[in-house]
């Protein structure tokens, strides 16, 4: 034993000293796989308007219908191009200085010169009136406020733009204002004590951008983080049995789909495309791999109103027919159980990436799917942006992809730049003039049920693209704070609303 | 001072070698580098082809090559490092601050590592074969052979989601430091444990170890006076060798802990064809292992004159 005091000192240095338990403090952390890019609204505003810090002129509820933001009311003329928005007085930004027109018109200026969908809009001109702003269009546009409550209008302080119009600070109108930001991970922020509109309870909220779900499940299980956004389907299960966390899931309008190059020699027929689409199992999917209640039968989720027809006829998991429908098209299995036509193999690329973890699983899913009926698919799982390049030089052609179709509250925003023309995340080499012209009338006056029921009833027959699945947003907020709910168009987290429980 | 001189060569010479085997990799990279500048800065829902558009006329990414490689060297010359593709900032200021923590992060593991294991590993080289030394064997293998992201996952099960003593995740306080860098910390010590237990073995089988204790000293003094110094010349050789493990174990650590650092960055800035990022982090990575190394060899040649006198005479 004489060895002891030698082995008592050299043990007595490993850092095994008592640590305090955690400290329960006023600041809400919120935990979301978003990284900051920087104080650049173009590229991390949806940062900004979900933590509260910015507002846009419109905003929508969770019906999706538009309601007021820093605009009071809109109007617009007769014969819909000049747009008058009325802003709303008294409201001040975070640096104290006034939310007037001449603010409005530069910050709407500086997104309009950024890649985004205001770029695309036929606007010729945003002008500051007398308490208002005034845009003129070149052609009727009737989705021109739901286009306004998208995250790259948010309506940002002069002195939060270089000279260039590049962002060097983030000074909104929001319930929060920003006390540091550090790039790329994390933000604090406190109530802004002159807002406008109902102050926040909590006072302090800090954001941390987690990339992994792993981790993000981790932090909302041993209490790190209040509210945490953004969980996998294990994440789900495995939260649900914790004490002290809720977990909550709403249906958000995003599809996971098969987006088809309808000009690859195999797929132009609509025929072809309906038979990919009759051997996937989207149920089997659905439960065990999204773990979600159903498969989508249809592109547009239940929750947009008026595009989503419950009278459609919806899309069936039928293997049999859909090798009877390609042996009409005159394939036949060859020795290895592939299809061939004419010497060619049935033999297609399915591109997908990995940013939302599921869509390679899901993707290794199809494969096996569509081999039984035998269509040989190689699974590419690179960076996102191979699906827009690959549109553009028509190399693509299955890509497996995660749509939000309400990224622009009105659905229309999407279907416009994806489904006519050359939409890089839409229909590929697919052009159909009665749907074409549906949309262009809708996008003018707003259109009826009755004509984006029949728009989305094109897409469902025709299968530009094949839906999968209808997306869920999932949240696990702790016990200690009450008041959570999901905004299903992923506009905002509602820190404003949330309270510390009794 | 002339070790010195070599090194400030080998410095530049690695400096050239990483800004231009760097540059070269990422422009041979298959794939539009627009478009994966556009995918870094707005996201997979947003990226499309007006923004890869937008992307290539600001950056005029469409230039030659060899006048763009050179314009880098030569900005380097006034340690210029350019501006990051995707978030606009100088990469000097993204570094810097990166650096900064995951020096930290490094640091406080690598330290943590030397607590944990060369102790016990000279505890147990002081009695080869004994019960110290075997379960020495078998926790060290063990370790080594857990990979860093599963032995993160382990302790954060353990220690935060379990027993709820830290923090899972997170980053900004001192309590945020000790699961990342035990994690790193572990996989570190499980070698350099092993390392100075055979050195411990080796020298305590020496005649002089056996003439010192039978000269009559305790076996602490002999220990203090004859061993530690001995053994610390291989362990802080291979301290210099763990770098390139730390900078690896960095990388993984990051993504899970969400921690702000270079490891992270540079992961990034690699998916969105940063290549300016890419330069300047490797280049900072490269430097630092040339530091590190120049350190250990400064300490090493302190602590044993033996070489240098040597070489004198």
């Amino acid at each position: 034993m004489k060895h002891l005091p030698l082995t008592a000192a050299l043990l007595g240095a490993a850092p095994f000293a008592p640590l305090p338990a955690l400290a329960q403090d006023d600041t809400l952390n919120v935990a979301a796989q978003y990284e900051i890019k920087g104080p650049e609204a173009s590229t991390s505003g949806f940062v900004f308007t979900r933590m509260g810090l910015t507002e846009t002129l419109v905003n929508a509820d969770p019906d999706g219908r538009l309601t007021p933001g820093l605009a009071t009311d809109w109007s617009s003329s007769e014969d819909g191009l000049n747009w008058t928005f009325t802003l709303r007085e008294d409201v001040t930004f975070h640096d104290g200085t006034a939310m007037d027109a001449a603010a409005v018109v530069n910050a709407l200026e500086i997104a309009r010169a950024k890649p985004g969908p205001l770029n695309g809009l036929p606007i010729t001109g945003i002008t500051a009136a007398e308490g208002a702003v005034e845009i003129t269009l070149s052609e009727p546009m009737a989705a021109l406020p739901a286009y306004l409550a998208e995250f790259r209008a948010q309506i940002l302080a002069p002195a939060s733009y270089a000279e260039d119009g590049s962002g060097v600070a983030i000074i909104g109108t929001g319930p929060y204002m920003v006390t540091s930001m550090d790039a790329p991970l994390s933000l604090d922020a406190t109530a802004f004590d002159a807002y406008w509109g109902t102050a926040a309870h909590i006072p302090n909220v800090a954001y941390s951008g987690v990339s992994r779900v792993e981790t993000r499940a981790l932090m909302a299980e041993s209490g790190d983080a209040d509210f945490v956004f953004g969980l996998d389907p294990a994440s789900v299960a495995r939260l649900g049995m914790v004490d002290g966390v809720e977990v909550l899931s709403t249906a958000i309008p995003r599809t996971l789909l098969i987006k088809v190059n309808a000009g690859h020699p195999f797929l132009s027929d609509p025929r072809a495309r309906r038979a990919l689409s009759q051997a996937i199992d989207r149920e089997g999917i659905a439960k065990a791999v999204l773990r979600y209640p159903e498969g989508a039968d249809q592109l547009f989720p239940p929750s947009l109103a008026g595009w989503h027809d419950d009278a459609a006829a919806p899309l069936t998991y039928d293997v049999d027919a859909a090798r009877a429908t390609l042996a009409d098209l005159g394939w036949t299995p060859g020795p290895d159980g592939i299809l061939t036509r004419d010497g060619e193999r049935f033999a297609l690329t399915l591109t997908t990436y990995p940013d939302r973890p599921e869509l390679p699983l899901v993707a290794s899913v199809l494969e096996q799917q569509f081999r039984v009926l035998g269509v040989d698919v190689t699974i590419n799982s690179t960076n996102s942006s191979a699906i827009p390049a690959g549109h553009q030089d028509g190399s693509l052609d299955l890509a497996l992809i995660a749509r939000n179709f309400s990224l622009i509250p009105d659905p229309i925003g999407t279907v416009r730049s994806d489904y006519v023309g050359n939409g890089d995340w839409g229909a590929m080499n697919w052009n159909n003039e009665a749907f074409a012209t549906l949309v262009a009338h809708i996008a003018r006056d707003g259109g009826a049920p009755a004509d984006k029921a029949k728009a989305a009833a094109i897409l469902q027959d025709e299968l530009p693209v094949i839906p999968i699945a209808w997306y869920r947003q999932t949240l696990a907020v702790s016990n200690a704070v009450e008041g959570a709910i999901i905004d299903p168009f992923e506009r905002s987290f509602g820190l404003q609303d949330l309270r510390w429980a009794e | 001072m002339k070790a010195l001189t070599s090194r400030l060569v080998q410095a530049v010479v690695v400096a050239v070698l990483i800004g231009t085997a760097t540059f070269v990799m990422m422009r041979s990279l298959p794939g539009d580098a627009a478009w994966r500048i556009a995918a870094g800065r707005y996201g997979y829902d947003n990226v499309d082809a007006a923004a890869a558009e937008a992307v290539r006329s600001e950056l005029g990414l469409d230039g030659p090559a060899l006048p763009a490689l050179l314009q880098w060297l030569g900005d380097l010359l006034t340690l210029d490092f350019g501006t990051s593709l995707v978030s606009g900032q100088p990469v000097m200021h993204e570094i810097a601050h990166q650096l900064g923590a995951s020096a930290a992060l490094a640091g406080i593991a690598l330290l943590l590592s030397v607590l944990i294991g060369p102790p016990l590993g000279i505890l147990a080289g002081l009695r080869p074969g004994g019960v110290l030394d075997r379960c020495l064997l078998v926790v060290s293998t063990g370790l080594k052979a857990v990979p860093q992201f599963l032995l993160a996952l382990i302790l954060i099960v353990l220690l935060a989601v379990q027993l709820r003593l830290l923090p899972a995740a997170g980053h900004g306080e001192a309590r945020h430091f000790i699961l990342p860098s035990l994690t790193l910390a572990l996989g570190l010590a499980a070698v350099n444990a092993r390392i100075a237990r055979d050195a411990m073995a080796r020298i305590a089988d020496m005649p002089f170890w056996r003439f010192a204790e039978w000269k009559g000293l305790s076996r602490r003094e002999v220990l203090m006076r004859h061993g530690l110094r001995n053994v610390s010349v291989p362990l802080l050789t291979y301290l210099g060798l763990q770098f390139v493990t730390l900078v690896e174990g960095v990388v993984v650590i990051e993504a899970i802990f969400g921690w702000p650092g270079i490891g992270h960055a540079l992961v990034h800035a690699i998916f969105s064809r940063d290549v300016p990022m890419v330069q300047g982090t490797a280049l900072v990575l490269g430097l630092g292992f040339v530091l590190v190394n120049t350190c250990i060899d400064l300490i090493v040649r302190r602590i044993d004159p033996r070489g240098e006198t040597e070489a004198r005479a």
